[in-house]
């Protein structure tokens, strides 16, 4: 598993745009699965209503899992998903 | 007459008949099902055939209100497959063997409430979206058609609220404005209203009574007023107001992305002066090629203490980023004078406007500057900055405020933080001593930037805020206007740009003045930014030129 946090800058938080061009950036991962977590709470990052139900806001630090397929890349696909878009 | 305030979310005035939207109101059917496979299929179907709909509608979207609103329609696909609410959806066909019809509603229902139930006002606001991408579902399934509007006329559209997808398939020659009882101003109606330039009132509650159906109304969606039978005088007064928002939209039309050139051919920037970082939006609005002045006072003035350098930097950093490129000047802290604030415990002047002000100010408490310094640079990096410093009188004081620029960039440096090489530096030209020297100026900065009001009060010895002194105050007076002159060609002998961000670059009656002096850049507020554009492109140079450099110089009746 390959993890890595961050924080969100994006003054809406995960909103529906982003959250929206994240669930179609990881169905193009293959074989990875990627889970979101803030605080307690968990989310399969496919799932776009509950990504959005988190209710992830400008400040918060989450933490990013991958699983499976090729890790490495993917995280660090996603990481730049996330600096350029939260 | 009946007036009603709620919550403007989309500017202009709007006067037509009142009309209630009318929802095809399918009555939900609701029973169980034998075949509970193909009842499954039967979604599937009508879940694709929604996706292919809002296809549709994202295309309809991206041509009236663009990709920003097109956006949304392609998120609500999204959620149409959503994991979870597909997953509701299948159990209770499946599980439960309840009707497709049913099964969505409660999915929805259910997704749609725990939204409602958050926090935050933007994500509460998506409650609407899964009803409305459900209903949309549902009204396959049972073969009905959307809503919409039937009527001749044109009319203002009241409805409880209006879902983005009923927005955007409304026929809009037949809406001159909206009126809804709930709604909140991040929904995207409102957000579509803007974009469309559609006055919108929103959050009217229980004053948006049914018995004003067909009733004459007039919304003004910058106040947020809803007035009802208005009596003569409100209504000729909202709609002169209509008017001139009508001809400053029609202005923005023709002129917006049009360049700032004479007939024959002289092109001037126009940038706009701003206030504080949310003026930014009015500088994109009404098209500013940049930023001509930004006051960076609002900084200190908003704190009860000096304001930190990640503060600064924030502020600095975003006025930049949301200006995406454009050229941004901004003027290091000009306190002193008739401003003043407490905590830097200036001691009280006898002449303030003679006083220690602005950059002396700075000089005299280098550790202020020094802080704002750094901010600048570190915003640097994220667009295109430049630096201005006011109240200059000498040569050595520029000198010395360079001298801590570079100070604060060899910090940076060796601190390994990021800045622009290509920031410029330049100065406001406000006192007589300035453009008198404006030749050896030259030399040392990137740009001047005229401050008419400042230059205007102490060339003529006149002060500004005495109502007294009205008629000597007098900014065409030819001193200031000769002053302008000599700063000009000072500036461009010396290879650098002159601007005015004073009252005076917006003053019409002066723009041909300016263009024969050869002025490179105007810095306006932002409503002043098309009319000024509008005089440029009617001005022929060449024709007036010589005529008016002439009268500057020896207009008997001017001196």
């Amino acid at each position: 598993m390959k993890s890595f946090e961050y924080t969100i800058t994006d003054p809406v938080g995960i909103h529906a745009r982003p959250a929206g061009l994240l669930v179609k950036a990881i169905k193009g991962f293959a074989g990875s699965a990627v889970t979101i977590t803030k605080g307690e709470k968990s989310v399969n990052a496919l799932k776009l209503m509950a990504l959005m139900q988190m209710g992830i806001k400008q400040g918060d630090t989450v933490r990013i899992d991958v699983e499976g397929g090729d890790e490495e890349a993917v995280a660090s696909a996603i990481e730049e998903f996330f600096k350029a878009n939260l | 007459m009946i007036t009603i305030q709620a919550k403007g979310v989309s500017t202009g005035v709007a006067i037509g008949p009142l009309y209630f939207y009318k929802r095809a109101q399918a009555t939900l059917r609701r029973y169980q099902v034998e075949d509970r496979e193909s009842e499954w299929l039967r979604f599937k179907a009508a879940q694709a055939k929604a996706i292919d709909q809002l296809g549709v509608l994202a295309e309809k979207a991206r041509e009236e209100a663009g990709d920003e609103a097109a956006m949304l329609f392609e998120t609500h696909q999204m959620m149409c497959e959503d994991m979870d609410y597909e997953e509701s959806i299948e159990n209770f066909i499946k599980e439960d063997g309840l009707n497709a019809e049913a099964a969505v509603t409660d999915a929805g229902a259910m997704q749609a409430e725990t939204f409602a139930a958050m926090e935050d006002d933007y994500f509460r606001a998506r409650a609407a979206d899964v009803k409305d991408i459900s209903a949309r579902i549902v009204g396959i399934l049972s073969g009905v058609v959307q809503g919409g509007i039937d009527s001749d006329v044109p009319v203002v559209l009241a409805a409880d609220d209006l879902a983005p997808s009923e927005t955007v398939q409304l026929d809009k020659s037949k809406i001159l404005g909206f009126a809804t009882s709930g709604g909140s101003g991040s929904s995207h109606t409102a957000i579509l209203a803007r974009t469309m330039g559609i006055p919108a009132i929103i959050g009217l509650g229980s004053q948006l009574k049914p018995e004003y159906e067909g009733r004459e109304v007039i919304v003004d969606g910058g106040t947020g007023v809803v007035v009802v039978d208005a009596d003569a005088e409100t209504k000729q007064r909202l709609l002169k107001k209509r008017e001139e928002l009508l001809r400053r939209q029609e202005l923005l039309n023709q002129l917006k992305g049009q360049p700032n050139v004479t007939r024959d051919g002289q092109s001037i920037r126009i940038y706009c002066n701003i206030g504080n970082p949310e003026d930014v939006h009015s500088v994109l609005e009404n098209d500013g090629g940049g930023i001509g002045l930004f006051r960076s006072e609002f900084l200190y003035l908003n704190c009860d203490d000096y304001p930190t350098e990640d503060y600064q930097f924030e502020a600095y950093k975003k006025v930049l980023s949301d200006m995406d490129g454009k050229e941004v000047v901004i003027r290091t802290l000009d306190i002193g004078a008739d401003k003043m604030i407490e905590y830097f415990q200036l001691p009280k002047e006898e002449n303030p406007a003679l006083g220690n002000r602005a950059l002396r100010i700075c000089l005299n408490r280098p550790e202020i500057f020094r802080t704002q310094l750094r901010a600048l640079y570190r915003a640097s990096a994220y667009g295109k900055l430049a630096i201005m410093f006011p109240m200059v009188t000498s040569v050595w004081e520029v000198k010395e405020a360079k001298k801590m620029c570079e100070q604060v960039k060899a910090e940076l440096t060796a601190e390994g933080i990021p800045y622009s090489e290509d920031v410029e530096v330049g100065i406001m030209i406000e006192t007589p001593a300035a453009a008198v020297i404006s030749d050896r100026l030259a030399k040392v900065v990137d740009f001047f930037s005229v401050g008419t009001n400042d230059l205007t009060q102490y060339t003529l010895a006149c002060d500004r805020q005495n109502n007294d002194l009205g008629r000597f105050f007098n900014p065409h007076h030819p001193a200031v206007l000769r002053l302008l002159k000599l700063v000009t060609e000072n500036a461009h002998k010396n290879g650098i740009w002159v601007g005015i961000c004073g009252e005076l670059g917006a003053d019409l009656e002066l723009t041909e003045t300016f263009l024969s002096i050869g002025i490179d850049e105007l810095s306006v507020s932002p409503r002043s930014v098309l009319p000024l554009r509008q005089k440029v492109r009617d001005t022929v140079v060449g024709d007036v030129k010589e005529k008016l450099i002439d009268a500057l110089m020896s207009d008997e009746n001017a001196l």
